[in-house]
């Protein structure tokens, strides 16, 4: 991909991100507020697994546990030490350390991609389990009770750093959104830095990178740990809006992020960000119907995709529109494509 | 008396396993729909003790083979299209584990449902273990017996082993490599609903306990490595046995994660499982 093109697709990205954070508050109620802060944080959830699958080519089933790591870290930091800054640096640096430990197992013992997937599934599931158990006065970090099934309730909301103000709703939604377009910004950036192309050709060829002189354990292992720092700003902003309970370690969550990303388009960034908003209202309608199971349209939905639409709607999109494109401009003019759809295959 | 204990947790590991050592070891599918495959053989056996089928009958051949037909039905339709797309087949069986789920829920509600253990117990000195427990132990260890004379020495085992080893060869030697894959996988789904079947009594059955169960059987079967049979029986004698005796000393919980860890430390050792270093070569 070519810079000035990025740079387009960045100042895009950041005008709809001002747009909506300036707007949205405006027309919409409180509860539609607080609901699209929840979403903005999934979105930047479905980032970092698209980061780290769609972009490195490493598909971590787990991408939850560093969620739920983030949401707890900043959870039980923010009640022992009041102020929700230093908690903030918890949040990320908690999964960051949790992925090093966990990437130096899977990475350097050589699992190939399969067996990592099940192994990173079956983490979370644990963390579930071990999360679960922790009910009662008995399990508490410092002055922070775990809560067991229950979880925190009483998280602190987010401040201004340094013993500000709380956050209003409305400034929360603000401060997801800039996270957003932030997170966004630094997935394109460093697709295209050196680091980036080294990443793209270990994802390609690993054993041709290696041969060239790469370390592609250390660079797997790098890009593993940046993805679970982004999970982890996510499960921050979570923590802000829902309280923590375990259900975030649960199977569901961990599905939801891989059909958003699925869904979204592999190796495409703004795929899932689009996908994980549209498909939470699907679910939140389904939710409201109440005669059917989400599992059931997650599953079903998840079968669909893998079966014919591999490559996801956006690729899918961009495929169709260069086939139209060019259909209309052998009879003369050329079409037009959506600005957010050219470009956009495979981020290599 | 601990022994028997851990023999009977081995047992159970190994029973939990072998539905997946089929489908995964020899198909290289990863099934993560094992876990509702084993939920629905619990449901088959307490549904039709329910109705009034005996408990044996219930547990040994309704179990296995509700869950064979539902296998060779998600074969059919999905898996047939995906094979030799690891990923892929690993998350469309993620759509199935979840669209099962969410049926079951949504046919019988989230509640646990059980039928009682047949067989009583019995006493050693002061100890008394479920005489229902050995059983099921001895049923594992007559299916890895039986699973392992199938395969090293039948022609059935002879054709199946062939066809996955490879697929274009086994086909221009008349053998039609879609219906080997289609039995095979029925035959893991069995497995899989056996052990359903047996460990309702035991456990309850409720439509999101795959879970408990997924993890832990691939993770038993990756340390067990190339060789599906031997593998996952040795693999499951120690992983059974770390988390057993990680269990007495503390709580369960902690005995789920002492398996967990010891088989991440270990796959670093052994990257290619136990199978990988000895005993190569047995099925």
């Amino acid at each position: 991909m070519n810079r000035p093109l990025m740079l387009v697709q960045i100042g895009l990205a950041m005008a709809v991100g001002l747009a909506t954070m300036v707007l949205f508050p405006l027309v919409a109620p409180l509860y539609g507020v607080i609901n699209a802060t929840l979403y903005t944080s999934m979105a930047i959830f479905a980032l970092s697994l698209a980061l780290l699958w769609g972009f490195a080519g490493i598909l971590c089933f787990g991408q939850s546990a560093f969620f739920g790591l983030g949401a707890y870290a900043y959870a039980i930091a923010a009640i022992n030490f009041g102020d929700t800054t230093i908690a903030c640096a918890f949040a990320i640096l908690v999964p960051v350390l949790f992925a090093a430990a966990l990437g130096y197992f899977l990475f350097y013992g050589r699992l190939s991609d399969v067996y990592l997937g099940v192994i990173t599934l079956t983490v979370t599931l644990i963390l579930f389990k071990l999360i679960n158990s922790t009910g009662g006065d008995s399990w508490r970090i410092g002055k922070a009770r775990i809560g067991g099934f229950n979880g925190i309730p009483d998280t602190p909301p987010l401040r201004v750093p340094f013993g500000g103000e709380i956050l209003s709703p409305t400034q929360l939604f603000v401060f997801a959104i800039i996270c957003l377009v932030v997170v966004y910004t630094f997935c394109k950036w460093l697709a295209l830095t050196r680091f980036g192309r080294a990443i793209a050709a270990v994802r390609e060829n690993e054993v041709r990178a290696e041969l060239l002189g790469y370390n592609a354990k250390r660079l797997k292992l790098a890009i593993f740990c940046i993805s679970a720092g982004l999970a982890g700003l996510a499960g921050l902003l979570f923590a802000n809006t829902v309280f923590v309970s375990p259900t975030i370690f649960g199977l569901s969550m961990a599905a939801q992020v891989l059909i958003w990303v699925i869904v979204g388009g592999l190796g495409t960034f703004v795929g899932p960000v689009v996908a994980s908003i549209v498909l939470q209202m699907v679910a939140v309608y389904f939710g409201k119907l109440g005669w059917i199971d989400p599992n059931i349209v997650l599953g079903a939905l998840l079968i669909a995709f893998v079966v014919f639409v591999p490559s996801g709607l956006l690729p899918t999109a961009t495929r169709i529109a260069g086939i139209l494109k060019n259909r209309a401009g052998s009879r003369g003019r050329a079409g037009q494509a959506l600005p957010g759809e050219v470009g956009e295959r495979q981020v290599s | 008396m601990v022994l028997l204990q851990i023999a009977s947790a081995i047992g159970n590991l190994a029973l939990v396993c072998a539905g997946l050592a089929v489908i995964f070891g020899m198909m290289r599918v990863i099934n993560l729909a094992h876990g509702e495959f084993i939920m629905l053989g619990g449901f088959a056996a307490v549904l039709s003790v329910h109705a009034g089928v005996n408990i044996w009958l219930a547990m040994l051949v309704v179990a296995p083979l509700t869950v064979a037909a539902v296998g060779l039905i998600v074969e059919r339709l999905i898996m047939r299209r995906l094979y030799g797309r690891m990923v892929d087949t690993m998350l469309a069986t993620w759509g199935v584990s979840l669209l099962l789920i969410g049926l079951t829920t949504t046919l019988f509600g989230n509640r646990v449902v059980g039928i009682a253990a047949p067989l009583g117990s019995f006493r050693i000195g002061g100890y008394s273990i479920g005489a229902y427990e050995l059983v099921i132990t001895l049923i594992s260890i007559a299916i890895f017996v039986g699973g392992y004379l199938l395969l090293r020495w039948t022609p059935l085992g002879l054709v199946a082993r062939a066809t996955m080893q490879n697929r274009e060869m086994a086909a221009s030697l008349g053998i039609e490599p879609s219906r080997v894959y289609a039995v095979t996988f029925g035959i893991g789904a069995a497995l899989s609903g056996l052990a359903g079947g047996l460990l309702a009594p035991l456990s309850g059955v409720v439509p999101t306990m795959g879970v408990a169960y997924v993890a832990k059987a691939f993770i038993t079967v990756i340390t067990g490595g190339a060789s599906i049979i031997v593998g996952t029986a040795t693999s499951s004698l120690l992983l059974g046995s770390i988390s057993t005796l990680t269990t007495f000393l503390t709580t369960p919980v902690v005995g789920d994660v002492a398996l967990l860890v010891s088989a991440t430390i270990f796959l670093r050792l052994m990257p290619t499982g136990i199978t990988g270093r000895i005993f190569r070569g047995a099925p």
